[in-house]
């Protein structure tokens, strides 16, 4: 090199960019940085936390909390109390009890109010959570600008969205325009119902709790065709068109493996199933791993998410099916999106992660607690899937589903149906006999994942296709047609 | 001496085109040959099929208003023997100039010749379609003709001299004024120079 | 009752997310296929070519950086090679070296910002790009060092190059160049292996090398398609027949080996910029020219191989500053010949994909 300085002495890069990436240094160069207050009330609050977690673990291995009603780690027992407390309540209205009135109502109100209070709360930090999360995947950093890290900033995005002008397209059908916001909000709150959060802890703890989970989600599709096609608007049309036609497909690879889920543990009964795994210490997914990645892609498709999201793939038809929605009414449909993805999280953790029990740590943490991780758990998956997938066209999402998933679930159901009437009339210790059906299931599965692509059609291994070749000379169509005669 | 440093010599595809195709050349300079408008097609589809030429590619295709006639010139390309070949065709008609179009010999033509149609106003005959590139339906005129936005006497806008500085007097700009003392403003300007007549 | 299904249009229009610029495609679908495609462009015309007539030469140098303006480098060095061939200027050999050191790190940029682009076509969320990006941000801090411009350079003159690259430029690039080999195979690993972009890009928007010849493909397109043609082998200018590289071919012409040859590029530009910075003379910069530079009346088509392919600028001179006609042969107009056969009978995805695999920068198109 002939222009370089005798001693080239850098004490910090030439570009900017490097400059200032070796200014802002490492995580914890950083937290290194940060003032003396902050990292005093840091150890005030870390000490704090330890010496909470020591008298929680005191009164509860002292047993002090157990059955009374202050047992904050299972909210059902003040429930329980509450309700009756007010079947005393002295007093008819319209000829019936006041009592019974109170006593029903008034522990169904508290239950909604705190099922919508979490809900709400987690549309205000899992965009957030979502915006900062995909950035880190991208090596940027996100919105750090509204408030401190950027906490503010799905607030702000919710005040924005409430004061935009609301644009009704001239040709859409005004009644069915103001429709699918609202109804695509419903399914996304009936569905925590059945949901158990602890022991007593289930607002609807129906004895069909699973069948009414998947019918409930199902009518999301309903608004969803409804949006698109109000909206007098070619792009709307073709994105509902699209989710319409997948989120059916989809039904059925969910419902097949939830039918191997019931099977296993035979009852509908979300509760039930969150039992049977506490009692014989064995999570779902080890044993039906088939179950749980069927459930899980399905979803995927079930509330538009990469690598399933054609029906809103920016790239093509700007937003598909809320493309004309302006407004709350397309701020709704993103908070839906996010409370999907929670639920979908919640129901994958109920399912096959064991719920809110955690090999007996639910004594100690709140059921809750550990539901809520489980939950951002699989919400994390969601969020990383879409960071790194592209996303695939649509006959191939179709073509996935019926001619993948539907053969292999059939097949799946039936292999769990023996392994079940198996259980029900072997008399060995439960751990050999599910030992070995986890066993079996995993290498069948194994097995029938490739086995099943590969009878189908699908492109295996995924060696990269043909290298560019490199070309000695240049030259026109003789030359090409020579490449190709000898590549 | 062709400036391009694989482009053939005009005269040698004007011999080989006068040939093939008698009556077909006008004019064969060291830079170009020049074509009958009216056979254009002829002489293109001949240069593309022959062994010798080989004009695979049409690399690029382009109008020059000449103030009384069109100049359409086409840079052919051949990719195996990697040479080049400048074709011209000049149209004498300014108001309604029509040519054939090179469409059905070479496809990379299409938007190339909605493009002179557009900017120029150079029909094409048998070109599949034929309507405005940029501009919209109703445009007034075609932009790129040198009598478009004409202020007369052979005037154009835009700067004549650019003003400089300086160095001897920083403060001072010379040609501040946008003329100079030696040109005058009444007589019009040969803007060819006589150079392209 | 028997059923019909109707044709409708749609009209994926001047702002959309993956059109990469204002420009407008009206198709005529059933379902999801789509029977007719049109394309409408014009939203960007500027009149360069009218303007650039009254203007001299070294003041034509910046439209050339607003025509294509991902590559703005690589048009001022079409535009200063044209005028330098049409007035015999001679070129200093250092100027030569470092033109060709600043159009391939364009080269590098500009591919991937189209790389990056085409996976986020795919639906990549924009994650690969951003990757890429890292490196393009680099580069175009190398361009501010030395010019003062990321984007719109103005960087080249005739006769050479406008300024001497600072002294922290030579380190700087030492840098670049030594991470770049395995940034690049990070990317190939973080794409190639993925089997939805393989399942998005294999066998589609295919073109045969016939097509890609008779449509005047130029660029990466035209070498995806199998014709191993690159003006920096063909015609050499600047000092490239100095330089050892290789040119990448593809085998069948779909999008994904219109990818492959991008990235197989970044990786051989790279290869020129280290030969490049070994071999660089000292000398001067540029040769003095007049500030009115008046060729002698005559005409030159000069072009060069800019990322998207020939990028030629066709000069008519009547012997005064400025010239007589001036125009830009741009290859994205020129490859979107071929776009309404490649998309008819496609799906509207894969028509996206075929769009975003041309690489068109519609600064370039409308001039």
């Amino acid at each position: 090199m002939s222009e370089q300085p005798a001693i080239v002495k850098r004490q910090l890069p030439a570009t900017p960019m490097a400059r200032q990436i070796i200014e802002r240094g490492t995580l914890r160069e950083q937290a290194a940085r940060m003032p003396f207050a902050a990292k005093v009330i840091g150890a005030i609050f870390g000490i704090g936390f330890l010496i909470a977690n020591a008298g929680i673990a005191y009164i509860v291995v002292d047993g002090r909390l157990d059955g009374m009603w202050y047992d904050f780690r299972d909210l059902g027992y003040a429930i329980e109390r509450l309700r009756v407390e007010l079947r005393t309540v002295d007093g008819t209205i319209g000829g019936q009890e006041l009592g019974a009135i109170l006593a029903y109502w008034v522990p169904a109100l508290i239950g909604g109010i705190g099922i919508l209070s979490f809900l709400g709360g987690f549309l205000l930090i899992g965009s957030w959570i979502e915006r900062r999360l995909l950035a880190r995947f991208q090596i940027r950093t996100g919105p750090n600008r509204v408030g401190p890290y950027g906490l503010l900033q799905p607030l702000a995005d919710a005040l924005k969205l409430m004061q935009k002008e609301v644009l009704i397209p001239a040709g859409a059908d005004r009644m069915l325009f103001y429709l699918p916001p609202v109804l695509i909000f419903i399914p996304a709150m009936l569905a925590w119902g059945p949901i158990p959060w602890a022991e007593n802890m289930a607002y609807l703890d129906l004895n069909v709790g699973l069948l009414y989970v998947v019918s409930i989600t199902s009518l999301s599709v309903l608004a969803v065709w409804l949006a698109g096609w109000s909206s007098n608007n070619h792009y709307a049309l073709l994105g509902s068109m699209r989710t319409v036609a997948m989120m059916v497909s989809y039904e059925i690879p969910i419902s097949l493996a939830l039918l191997s889920v019931v099977l296993v543990t035979g009852s509908l009964r979300l509760s039930a199933i969150v039992a049977w795994q506490a009692d014989h210490y064995l999570w779902l997914a080890l044993l039906l791993p088939f179950a749980l990645f069927t459930f899980f892609f399905s979803s995927t498709a079930e509330i538009n998410r990469t690598p399933n999201d054609i029906a809103e793939a920016e790239s093509e038809i700007v937003a598909g099916f809320h493309t004309e929605y302006s407004g709350m009414k397309a701020g709704l449909f993103l908070a839906v999106e996010l409370g999907n993805a929670l639920l979908t999280g919640a129901l994958v953790a109920t399912f096959f992660l064991g719920g809110y029990t955690l090999f007996g740590l639910e004594e100690w943490i709140p059921g809750y607690l550990i539901l809520g991780a489980k939950a951002t758990f699989g919400y994390f998956i969601f969020i990383w899937l879409r960071a790194t997938l592209p996303r695939f066209r649509i006959d191939q999402l179709m073509n996935f589903a019926w001619k993948y998933l539907i053969p292999l679930s059939i097949a799946n159901v039936l292999l769990v149906a023996i392994e079940a009437s198996i259980a029900a009339r072997w008399d060995a210790p439960a751990i050999i006999v599910y030992g070995l059906f986890v066993i079996v299931n995993i290498a069948l599965t194994a097995y029938a994942v490739r086995a099943w692509a590969r009878a189908i059609g699908y492109a295996m291994d995924v060696e990269q296709p043909a290298q560019p070749i490199f070309a000695k000379t240049i030259g026109g169509l003789k030359a090409a047609r020579s490449l190709r005669g000898e590549a | 001496m062709p400036r391009g440093p694989r482009q053939l010599d005009g005269r040698r595809v004007a011999d080989a085109l006068e040939q093939a195709l008698p009556g077909i050349v006008i004019l064969g300079t060291d830079e170009w040959v020049e074509v009958e408008p009216a056979r254009l097609d002829e002489a293109l589809r001949w240069l593309h099929d022959s062994e010798e030429f080989d004009a695979a590619q049409l690399s690029n295709m382009c109008g020059v208003d000449l103030h009384d006639r069109f100049t359409l010139v086409y840079h052919l390309q051949s990719l195996d023997q990697n040479h080049q070949i400048v074709v011209k065709a000049q149209v004498w008609d300014h108001e309604a100039p029509r040519l054939p179009s090179a469409y059905p010999i070479y496809r990379g033509a299409l938007l190339q010749e909605r493009e002179v149609y557009d900017l120029m106003g150079v029909d094409f005959e048998g070109h599949p379609d034929m309507r405005r590139l940029f501009l919209w339906d109703g445009f007034p005129g075609h932009p790129l003709r040198k009598d478009f936005m004409a202020i007369g006497s052979g005037l154009t806008s835009g700067l004549r001299r650019f003003p400089f500085e300086d160095n001897a007097n920083p403060d001072r700009l010379i040609n501040r004024d946008n003329t100079t003392s030696s040109e005058s403003q009444e007589t019009p300007r040969d803007w060819t120079g006589g150079a392209l007549a | 009752m028997t059923t019909a299904s109707e044709p409708y249009v749609l009209n994926i229009g001047p702002q959309h997310p993956s059109t990469h610029g204002v420009f407008r495609i009206r198709v005529v679908m059933d379902g999801e296929q789509i029977q007719d495609l049109d394309m409408i462009v014009g939203y960007l015309h500027r009149s360069m070519e009218k303007l650039a007539e009254e203007r001299t030469y070294t003041q034509n140098i910046p439209f050339t950086d607003r025509a294509d303006y991902l590559a703005a480098m690589s048009g001022n060095l079409g535009l200063c090679l044209a005028v330098e061939r049409l007035a015999d200027v001679e070129v200093p050999e250092r100027a030569s070296y470092l033109r060709v050191i600043f159009a391939e790190l364009q080269r590098i940029a500009s591919h991937a910002m189209a790389n990056g682009t085409l996976v986020s076509d795919a639906g990549a969320w924009q994650t690969p790009l951003l990757y890429m990006f890292r490196e393009r941000e680099k580069i175009l801090d190398l361009f501010e060092m030395t010019c003062g411009a990321r984007l719109t350079t103005n960087y080249m003159r005739i006769g050479g190059v406008a300024f001497e690259p600072p002294p922290e430029f030579w380190p700087a690039l030492r840098e670049l160049v030594d991470e770049l080999p395995q940034r690049i195979d990070e990317y190939a690993q973080m794409v190639q292996g993925n089997e939805i972009f393989i399942a998005r890009t294999r066998n589609v928007g295919i073109i045969s090398p016939e097509d890609a010849i008779n449509g005047s493909l130029v660029g990466p397109a035209l070498r995806g398609s199998g014709v191993p043609w690159d003006l920096r082998k063909a015609e050499p200018y600047c000092v490239y027949d100095r330089m050892d590289f290789e040119v990448p071919v593809g085998t069948i012409g779909d999008v994904y080996d219109r990818y492959m040859v991008r990235l197989e590029e970044t990786r051989q530009s790279t290869r020129i910029i280290r030969q490049a910075m070994e071999a660089i003379p000292e000398g001067p910069h540029k040769t003095d020219i007049p500030l009115a530079l008046r060729p002698e009346p005559g005409e030159i088509y000069g072009r060069v191989e800019g990322p998207r392919g020939e990028t030629g600028f066709y000069l008519v001179s009547d012997g005064s500053p400025a010239p007589y006609r001036f125009h830009i042969r741009a290859p994205s107009l020129i490859n979107l010949s071929l776009l309404r056969e490649m998309a008819r009978g496609a799906a509207l995805s894969d028509a996206v994909v075929t769009l975003g695999s041309l690489d068109i920068v519609v600064g370039e198109i409308d001039r």
